[in-house]
């Protein structure tokens, strides 16, 4: 069986099995969705009393919110088995098993769960997008849905890197703790304003050592086709998503590092 | 009564100990916690950079709010206890049931201490490290500043307490639902939203449209944060401070009273897990 084939194999059996427990699937979605509505209404909350966020309007900053939610959904949904890697395989000792097996760690983790309650986070994402971008009157060309879908793309990949490299720390901690937390739940935070409200130490942070404006703000700014405040240029804009990428490549070669030092914890 | 009292401080205890355990993922809380605030506080003070007219809350007072439901908030009750959850799961919940005191006030003892041993790990370090470390970094327009007086600082301490014995009671409320969920994953969800908007840790509650204000005073979740942390920073004067303290103390009580009769019907059509 190749690679494509056991992946959907493996899915398939996730979705049915979460599909047994339907009231508790159906409460979990409706809470993520919930999340980002109440997200959303938090931002409407601060315009409505202060009026405008230092020249950006509510539709823009509903757009970094909804692409930034949406995109992290994607990454999550695929990343569910390195997000609660340590708990299930480093603390019991299941991961000596995933090693015999003749295929990838990352490709069975990858197919260790296809969280169907994410999707409770990506609809509302999606939905939020195509609200703002309707309130904007933005075009519908081809070069602005594609660049946003590259930027998802890469965004997709910064978020799956950063569950891999969660996970990764779990070779080191046992548990998984939830400093974690900081960049994935805290960057779909950070990621739903417009990057220059922010301090200058955390601007850099947010580019240069996790590339999160990268795969949110600076590709979405190009989207909106506004002028960036921090002065970067349109092709910089354009091209920043690929730090997403490139994010991930870095954290699949710690994993692999990480899996060389890995010893069973024997229970 | 007294003969009452004693296992419940030996539960309230024992709990509290095992949950001081972990200290690593305490500091992985705080810096989490801390990084939130930041976040929060940029936030907000970029909104507050663009107001033109006079505001319900000054910035320090927005300030003192945001580091306050940081330090505090393992206290609110947005999650279940993870081993409440998988005792209902395994059946060993049944054991609760064998106990020679009042199942209520015996979850009620083990809730608290889920609730405050969080807190006293984490919001210490993070009140000083608001307090203290950030003038010293020259950043003193961030710092958590003082109570606002010493009839605020007495009016706050209080209103903790009312605020960790509420929290106690609504997550009692999800701890006894669990009986007929089992799971509770989608529990802790909808809980989390419900407690975090309501409680003012999103947005703080007076920066709410003025529309919305006549609900968001009568509800019981401000009890949890917003109360305390308006009556520390002065926002609600010392003459305010009896009110409010009445006001959280009864909707302690009438949760109190509504999960010990969902108790009385929970246990009486129970279906314990076996195995």
């Amino acid at each position: 069986m190749n690679s494509a084939a056991l992946l959907y194999r493996y899915l398939s059996i996730s979705l049915r099995g979460q599909l047994q427990y339907r009231a508790s699937f159906l409460m979990a979605a409706l809470g993520n969705l919930l999340n980002c509505v109440i997200e959303l209404a938090g931002i409407w909350v601060l315009f409505d009393r202060f009026g405008n966020l230092s020249g950006w309007s509510f539709a823009e900053v509903a757009f970094f919110c909804g692409a930034v939610n949406a995109t992290y959904a994607i990454g999550e949904l695929m990343a569910t088995g390195f997000d609660q890697f340590g708990t299930l395989y480093v603390k019991t000792g299941d991961f000596d098993r995933l090693l015999l097996r003749p295929r990838s760690t990352v490709l069975q983790l990858a197919g260790h769960e296809l969280s169907l309650r994410r999707l409770g986070r990506l609809l509302p994402g999606l939905v939020i997008v195509i609200a703002a971008w309707a309130a904007l009157d933005l075009p519908l060309e081809a070069d602005r849905l594609a660049l946003l879908a590259f930027a998802m793309a890469g965004g997709v990949a910064f978020f799956f890197a950063l569950m891999v490299l969660q996970a990764t720390m779990c070779f080191w901690t046992t548990e998984s703790l939830e400093l974690m937390n900081i960049l994935t739940y805290g960057g779909v935070e950070t990621a739903s304003y417009p990057l220059p409200i922010y301090h200058r130490l955390f601007r850099r942070f947010f580019t240069f050592v996790v590339p999160l404006a990268c795969i949110g703000y600076f590709p979405i700014v190009a989207v909106l086709g506004v002028d960036d405040p921090l002065g970067t240029s349109r092709m910089f804009q354009v091209a920043a998503p690929l730090a997403g990428f490139a994010f991930f490549g870095v954290a699949i070669g710690v994993w692999q590092l990480g899996v060389r030092r890995y010893t069973s914890t024997g229970s | 009564m007294s003969a009452n009292i004693g296992p419940l401080v030996a539960v309230v205890s024992a709990r509290y100990r095992t949950l001081l355990q972990y200290r690593a993922a305490a500091f992985a809380g705080f810096a989490t916690q801390l990084f939130w605030g930041a976040i929060r506080l940029m936030i907000l003070a970029a909104f507050f950079a663009a107001a033109t007219e006079p505001q319900p809350m000054d910035l320090s007072q927005i300030v003192a709010y945001v580091w306050l439901g940081q330090a505090l908030l393992g206290m609110l009750p947005w999650n279940v206890d993870a081993d409440f959850r998988a005792q209902v799961r395994d059946g060993t919940v049944a054991y609760d049931l064998l106990r020679p005191l009042d199942l209520y006030s015996y979850w009620f003892g083990r809730t608290l201490a889920f609730r405050v041993a969080a807190p006293t790990l984490r919001g210490i370090p993070m009140v000083l490290f608001a307090m203290v470390l950030l003038p010293l970094a020259g950043l003193g327009d961030w710092a958590l500043t003082p109570p606002a007086s010493a009839s605020a600082f007495a009016g706050f301490a209080a209103s903790l307490v009312l605020a960790a014995m509420l929290a106690t009671a609504v997550t009692l409320l999800a701890h006894i639902s669990l009986l007929w969920t089992i799971s509770g994953v989608g529990m802790d969800r909808i809980l989390t939203v419900l407690v975090t908007v309501f409680s003012g840790l999103i947005v703080p509650l007076p920066l709410f449209p003025d529309w919305l204000q006549p609900f968001l005073n009568w509800q019981p979740f401000r009890g949890l944060a917003d109360v305390p942390y308006r009556i520390y920073s002065g926002n609600i004067p010392p003459a305010e401070i009896a009110g409010e303290l009445f006001f959280v103390l009864v909707w302690m009580i009438a949760l109190v009273l509504l999960g010990r009769l969902i108790l009385l019907r929970g246990v009486r059509r129970m279906v314990v897990q076996g195995g």
